[in-house]
């Protein structure tokens, strides 16, 4: 059975017994085999264990213990602790790094009966937008291996688009599930802040990280959604609430106007200057789909947003810089083979360890926080967040869901960007506020450029509000087709 | 603003990363562009904002003081690159 298919019929089909886990494990683990040499989106690929845990499925399934996930091939972000498998974070400094337990999200879908079948690469300590930051190379785009697949989690979204496996985990601190998902051509969601444990997801900004899924549709990633929230006192941010079913509207029968009710905003600082023309044109063309579905669109203004990428460039780093502090060639990665004394041993440890990106982020961090530069920087990047809440707190009385482009253009080349830090942060553009806010959004295809590249289509809602978002999502890709497009290699 | 050769040596002394004369070069003509970046955000008039440092307003939750954990020294010292009779070793700082 081949991978394009959605997680529910994957499940019925392994209900029936079309399907077993084994088979569709073998077929994730012959695809890496087939396509990760082009496209490097696994740096891990646990085969035997894979094996085993499907064979563990099958007897699950057979004793009518399944649930909707399970015997499902999956791919988790190298970021997430995997107990017993190599945990890198993209870097050198973790380059041998086995972790010693388990992501909070990476036990809930090992319960739930997936099957992980490896680890996917990323840059380095999910600092980057292209991908290119890893030590171990760059993961390459499936529509076109010339181009990123974007990042940070560039190998969860590449592994998902070439249908190696049907959903993926990622992260996302400023855009790094929905950035990818979109130049990758998958849908990708960053839940409510506190929705998801940070539980064993290595630190990069504290209070901007989230763990998520990738899927092909709103709907698998509802059904991953599902097994992934949940409270966990091991995170002290970790929402306690009733869990939910965010797949429970989905099915509602509704006729042929299912978003009646449905209020769109449009910023109208989404629809200005410094938009690729073709990703312009899909997502007007996606709001009138969504007209056309019953939705009505208000135009909201959100004038603090254009700041949001100058904030989360001091708030990012300035987190970063302390979270990283922990890497120091003492108790677990890389140490310098040469010093002279502590401070040295400190010194060369973290030069050689991390990357280029990632000292320059702890560096602007550790300025930002530095004595005499706190003020200017740290707080008043702190207060210019309150102003950005405040906006989307405004439209979100006028509107249910805030639309615009996930990204400003579709996938660019390897090393078009590299040089120019700025130009690769201003990628962030339309994610970063969604971190600061920590409200949940998505990014679903809703294009192509005449190049053949995806375009992705954001979507944000108030916090909590995951099952109108996955809804409003759903009813688009049940009248659309981009979802279902895979490219050349996939086919 | 722009940050000197001296600062770039000065903030990596603080984060305790070396980097060579001409690594500093290189470093600082990028932070000078990123720093222009972020000062765009310093004009904004926040007079009176509180600072918001989270995204969820929640005061943290306490735990009762028990313990919850079982000893897990000797795995995650296996992961670290020098130990001795279940200390980490570190280069001599007292002589």
């Amino acid at each position: 059975m081949r991978l394009h298919a959605s997680l529910s019929e994957l499940s019925r089909a392994l209900a029936e017994r079309n399907a077993s886990s084994v088979e569709l494990t073998e077929t994730a683990l012959a695809r890496i085999d087939a396509l990760n040499p082009n496209i490097n989106a696994f740096l891990t690929v646990e085969r035997e264990r894979a094996l085993e845990s499907a064979r563990a499925a099958d007897r699950r399934i057979a004793a009518g213990n399944g649930g909707p996930l399970t015997g499902i091939p999956v791919a988790h972000k190298d970021v997430l602790m995997t107990a017993g498998v190599k945990t890198t974070c993209g870097s050198r400094m973790l380059a041998n790094f086995v972790a010693p337990y388990s992501a909070f999200v990476v036990e809930r879908l090992a319960d739930a009966g997936m099957v992980l079948v490896g680890k996917t690469n990323m840059d380095e300590f999910a600092m980057g937008s292209s991908n290119e930051n890893s030590y171990f190379g760059p993961v390459r785009n499936p529509w076109n291996t010339d181009c990123v697949p974007g990042g940070s989690s560039g190998g969860s979204a590449a592994a998902v688009a070439a249908r190696i496996v049907p959903a993926a985990t990622g992260t996302d601190t400023g855009g790094s599930i929905r950035q990818p998902a979109a130049l990758s051509g998958v849908c990708g969601l960053k839940p409510t802040y506190g929705l998801c444990s940070r539980y064993g997801l290595v630190a990069f900004a504290s209070s901007l990280d989230h763990p998520g899924p990738f899927g092909q549709t709103a709907a698998d990633c509802a059904l991953m959604l599902n097994a992934m929230a949940g409270h966990d006192a091991r995170d002290s941010t970790s929402v306690a609430r009733e869990p939910e079913d965010y797949t429970r509207a989905l099915s509602e029968a509704r006729g042929a106007k299912p978003l009646s009710g449905v209020k769109i905003g449009l910023p109208r600082e989404y629809f200005g200057e410094g938009i690729d023309a073709e990703v312009a044109s899909a997502v007007d063309a996606a709001v009138a789909e969504f007209r056309s579905l019953g939705a009505t669109t208000v135009e909201v203004e959100l004038p603090a947003v254009k700041h949001s990428v100058p904030v989360y460039y001091v708030i990012a780093p300035a987190e970063a810089s302390s979270n990283l502090s922990r890497f120091d060639g003492v108790r677990y990665g890389h140490r310098a083979a040469q010093y002279d004394d502590l401070a040295d041993m400190y010194k060369k440890t973290r030069a050689e360890g991390f990357g280029a990106e990632v000292k320059r982020r702890i560096l602007v961090g550790t300025y930002v926080l530095s004595h005499g530069y706190y003020d200017a920087y740290y707080l008043k990047a702190q207060q210019v967040r309150r102003l950005i809440a405040d906006d989307f707190a405004r439209a979100f009385e006028r509107c249910d869901v805030v639309l615009g482009p996930t990204a400003p253009s579709a996938a660019f080349k390897l090393g078009a960007k590299v040089d120019d830090p700025v130009e690769m942060y201003l990628n962030d553009i339309f994610t970063v506020a969604a971190n600061l806010t920590g409200t949940p959004a998505l990014s679903i295809p809703c294009g192509f450029t005449r190049a053949g590249l995806p375009i992705g289509l954001h979507l944000q809602a108030h916090h909590f509000d995951e099952a109108r978002l996955l809804d409003v999502a759903h009813r688009y890709q049940q009248a659309t087709d981009w979802h279902t497009r895979a490219p050349e290699m996939a086919r | 603003m722009a940050l000197s050769l001296e600062d770039i040596q000065r903030i990596a002394h603080l984060a305790r990363i070396e980097i060579t004369a001409a690594e500093a070069v290189e470093v600082q003509r990028k932070l000078d562009g990123i720093f222009e970046l972020i000062n765009e955000m310093r004009a904004v008039d926040t007079t009176g904002i509180v600072p918001m440092s989270h995204a969820q307003e929640m005061t943290l939750p306490l735990r009762r003081d028990r313990v919850t954990e079982t000893d897990h020294h000797a795995l995650y010292q296996s992961l670290a690159p020098a130990v001795h009779d279940g200390l980490y070793l570190v280069p001599k700082v007292i002589e």
